[in-house]
């Protein structure tokens, strides 16, 4: 029998429950070199096997098959693999799932079609995750598939994981950097700020050119949500960020001093003084959203002021052209909820109400209470990480070895003496 | 004219200048009309007297016979002194246009700078001879000779070395107050204000009770240091503290009708009104001062009955003459600025709608121009109120205080949310980090 029949027969037989599984895997593992070499591995000879029911088999055999160049028939059939496959038996082989994945992706790129594989990858993520607060390696190249393809929504869905746990540092970054990108083409900005907020200030040693890329989308996001640009990073950032994100980015700040000086015309300026660095970053569009929102935070400062106001003065004060063009922008703020106004076309005046919300609903109430709540499970998430944390060996072998630095004294034993190296 | 002769008794009594001066006692000095340089210097003596002219001439933007009477009194007071470097100065800015008598004049120069030589000799031996004999009482001397030399010859920074150095050998309280007095003139004439406030509180730490006259000077000093700072409302409190027995034994620094003007001023523009009435309306001491200078005793009081349009017309009509102050000139425009915002915010204060266009009467504004500074105003929080600017009404807007705390906090609980999350995701990566820079060590 060779080796060939020998695996197919070990997988059918031992795909049934756990025990068995185990075995299976020494077999494959064991099985992996002579398979490579075997010629007689086909396609055809994966039809004798189940792709739900032996999904660890399938696996092992598939990646083998597809080592070499992928045609465009494998790209299916790695499809409905992930689709069909136990996510029981996966996660026993994630590394070989996850390469297999990733291989899946580029191919699909060559041919141009990421469409074809957003479905698969969605379902894939899910299977590979152990718990929806780790961060998987599969999520970054889901993303990515989902931007190239513009499905955004379908993206979405794996943004709205709180991701709490991380294990490699670069797929985080990529995962926050296309999430953010995500979030900005669904206009979700809030959303955008925290993820490419995240990249910004992780803890680096050297400049990343992710977090480089993600610093200049953070910078346009700011602008729009909450238009104020401040010069410094968060005081959490890391210092490498602090000293060498601001002369990789000289562009998108000064369109941030501009913007917060408040004038059209400056910003406009700059703007199409440096338009060709904007292009070679993909990011002239989101440049103009951010003028365009500096025409609406000015109006929005023009409510804090007055409480009638004629058109023709809106429009001198923030500088657009013409009445009309005032009126417009006024009434795309309120239908976006932006403002709350009133236009009297008669008199081209327009009555600025105040918000009329109440705070005295059974929503409103529903709402605070889901915040609590989330509030709650957070305090216990640090108390539970904390915890984890001072029993952590490592940890403890630092405290234990800086001890000679900080002399507590006697009742400040807080670390057994076994600890102290 | 009838109010001059009416009010002339008086004033020759509260103020005595000194040598047949009543003509200019019975005309305030520092007023609307244009200044009469003549009874302005009479005010004061010393090397201030003569900075003060000059300053004048520098300011007085084109007018020419105010810039040549100055020139002139400058040149005369110079004359009479020993120094030579601001004699030359003067002549150069007088350039020949006041005739002959008024030209350079090498020969007195010469002489001045001999004399000065030879005294700085004599200075030197006596000093020395003095240190071989440790006597501290004439090293103090000495030293205190050879700054009052520098002084009169215009070198201030020798002269402060030199008062300073005499701090060593004071022995009574005196002394010290003395070697303060001085190191303060100098100071001032020098420009260096923190050096000011530092002796002031020098001498103010003497454990015995000071004479009088000489605390009103100290606080003179301290409150033109304040200004120069521009801490207006210490600068007032300082000035409106002056007793009145002050009068015009520090007119080598600064004159009454100054202490009345800078208070005066500088309450209006930093006091709120209860502090305004309780330290300068009410203030007995501060009274007599304000006589000296009708015009801003009438603006504070306008100011606090409320008369806007009056008090700002008075204060347009000062304008002039303070910008030639010394002291005041860099001040004037911020002063003004305030006083204009105090009054501003002070008018809209008890109405809950105001109609514009009466206010604007009231400050002698146009609509426009008073919408803009109002807008200012709301944008730095100073005016609760929004403008309708279609009927041209400010309305007060009391902020409601329970949506407002809705709103804040659900707000922090959604930053709470996000700074955790960042933070234990921050925390996950630096242990990752930890450990495989741990992995590879081991």
């Amino acid at each position: 029998m060779s080796t060939v029949e020998a695996v197919i027969t070990s997988i059918q037989g031992l795909s049934a429950s756990s025990g068995d599984l185990y075995a299976l895997h020494d077999v494959l593992k064991g099985a992996v070199d002579s398979l490579r070499t075997d010629s007689e591995l086909q396609l055809s000879t994966l039809d004798q096997l189940d792709p739900s029911k032996h999904s660890l088999g399938y696996l092992y055999l598939l990646d083998v098959l597809t080592y070499g160049p992928v045609s465009k028939e494998k790209v299916l059939l790695i499809a409905r693999f992930i689709n069909a496959c136990d996510a029981v038996q996966i996660r026993l082989a994630s590394e070989k799932f996850v390469s297999l994945c990733k291989r899946f992706k580029d191919k699909v790129l060559e041919l141009r079609d990421p469409l074809l594989g957003v479905a698969p990858l969605l379902a894939a993520v899910r299977k590979v995750q152990v718990s929806t607060k780790r961060l998987t390696a599969l999520h970054p190249d889901c993303l990515q598939l989902c931007l190239l393809a513009k499905c955004y929504k379908a993206g979405f869905s794996v943004l709205s994981d709180d991701i709490l746990e991380v294990d490699q540092p670069r797929e985080f970054y990529l995962y926050c950097y296309y999430g953010g990108m995500i979030c900005i083409g669904l206009k979700r900005f809030q959303k955008a700020l925290e993820l490419l907020y995240n990249v910004v200030t992780a803890p680096m040693h050297i400049v990343n050119a992710i977090a480089l890329e993600a610093y200049k989308k953070y910078i346009l996001v700011t602008l729009i949500h909450s238009g104020q640009f401040s010069i410094s990073l968060p005081k959490c950032a890391s210092t490498t960020a602090k000293s060498s994100f601001k002369t990789w980015c000289t562009p998108y700040i000064e369109v941030g001093m501009r913007y917060n000086d408040g004038k059209i015309s400056e910003l406009e300026a700059v703007v199409v003084a440096n338009s060709s660095d904007f292009e070679k970053d993909n990011n002239l569009g989101l440049v103009k959203q951010a003028v365009a929102s500096l025409y609406k935070r000015n109006i929005l400062r023009l409510t804090q002021k007055y409480l009638t106001l004629s058109l023709q003065d809106i429009a001198n004060m923030v500088q657009l052209a013409n009445a009309k063009e005032a009126e417009m922008r006024v009434l795309q703020m309120i239908q976006d909820g932006q403002i709350h106004a009133l236009i009297n076309q008669k008199d081209g005046m327009v009555r600025f109400l105040e918000d009329p919300e109440q705070y005295k609903t059974s929503e409103m109430i529903e709402i605070m209470d889901s915040v609590i709540q989330r509030t709650i499970g957070l305090s216990k998430n640090l108390i539970a990480m904390d915890e984890s944390l001072s029993c952590d060996p490592l940890y403890l072998g630092k405290v234990g070895r800086e001890r000679q630095r900080y002399d507590f004294g006697e009742d400040f034993d807080t670390v057994p003496q076994k600890f102290s190296m | 004219m009838e109010r001059d002769e009416e009010s002339s008794g008086p004033m020759m009594e509260v103020c005595t200048n000194g040598g047949g001066e009543e003509t200019s006692n019975r005309r305030p000095i520092i007023s609307g009309e244009p200044l009469d340089i003549e009874a302005y210097a009479t005010l004061y003596k010393g090397r201030t007297k003569i900075m003060r002219l000059l300053f004048i001439a520098s300011h007085c933007g084109g007018n020419q016979t105010m810039q040549l009477e100055a020139l002139r009194m400058a040149y005369d007071e110079i004359k009479k002194g020993e120094n030579t470097q601001l004699f030359r100065d003067v002549v150069n800015r007088i350039n020949g246009r006041l005739g002959d008598k008024y030209n350079m004049d090498s020969a007195w120069c010469e002489s001045v700078d001999r004399r000065a030589e030879q005294k700085k000799g004599r200075l030197e031996n006596e000093l020395s001879s003095y240190r071989t004999n440790l006597i501290k009482e004439s090293i103090r001397m000495g030293h205190n000779d050879f700054g009052d030399f520098y002084y009169a010859c215009g070198l201030l920074n020798e002269a402060f070395k030199n008062y300073v150095r005499t701090r060593d050998y004071c022995t009574t309280a005196k002394h010290i107050i003395h070697m303060c007095m001085n190191a303060i003139l100098v100071s001032i004439e020098m420009g260096q204000f923190t050096h000011v406030s530092s002796y002031v509180n020098k001498a103010e730490q003497n454990h015995e009770t000071l004479d009088p006259i000489v605390a009103a000077k100290l606080r003179c000093a301290s409150g033109l240091a304040h200004l120069e700072l521009k801490k207006y409302k210490l600068a007032a409190r300082k000035f409106l503290d002056v007793s009145p027995e002050l009068g015009n034994s520090y007119n080598e620094v600064i004159a009454p009708q100054d202490v009345a003007t800078y208070g005066g001023l500088c309450a209006l523009a930093s006091f709120d009104r209860s502090e305004l009435k309780a330290k300068v309306i009410d203030n007995i001491n501060f009274r007599d001062f304000l006589e000296l200078v009708p015009e801003v005793r009438e603006l504070i009081n306008d100011f606090y009955s409320s008369r806007y349009a009056s008090c700002l017309e008075y204060l347009g009509s000062l304008r002039a003459n303070l910008l030639l102050d010394i002291h005041l000139h860099d001040h004037v425009d911020t002063l003004y600025d305030q006083i204009r915002k105090k009054a501003l915010i002070q008018y809209t204060l008890p109405f809950v709608s105001v109609d514009l266009s009466r206010m604007a009467d009231a400050f002698k504004t146009s609509v426009s121009g008073l919408e803009k500074e109002l807008e200012a105003l709301i944008t730095d929080n100073q005016i609760q109120a929004r403008i309708d600017s279609h009927n041209k009404i400010l309305y007060a807007r009391h902020a409601d205080q329970r949506n407002a705390t809705f709103q804040k906090v659900l707000q922090m609980g959604n930053e709470f949310d996000r700074d955790v999350r960042s933070m234990m995701l921050r925390a996950n990566l630096l242990k990752h980090e930890y450990h495989a820079r741990a992995g590879r060590n081991h």
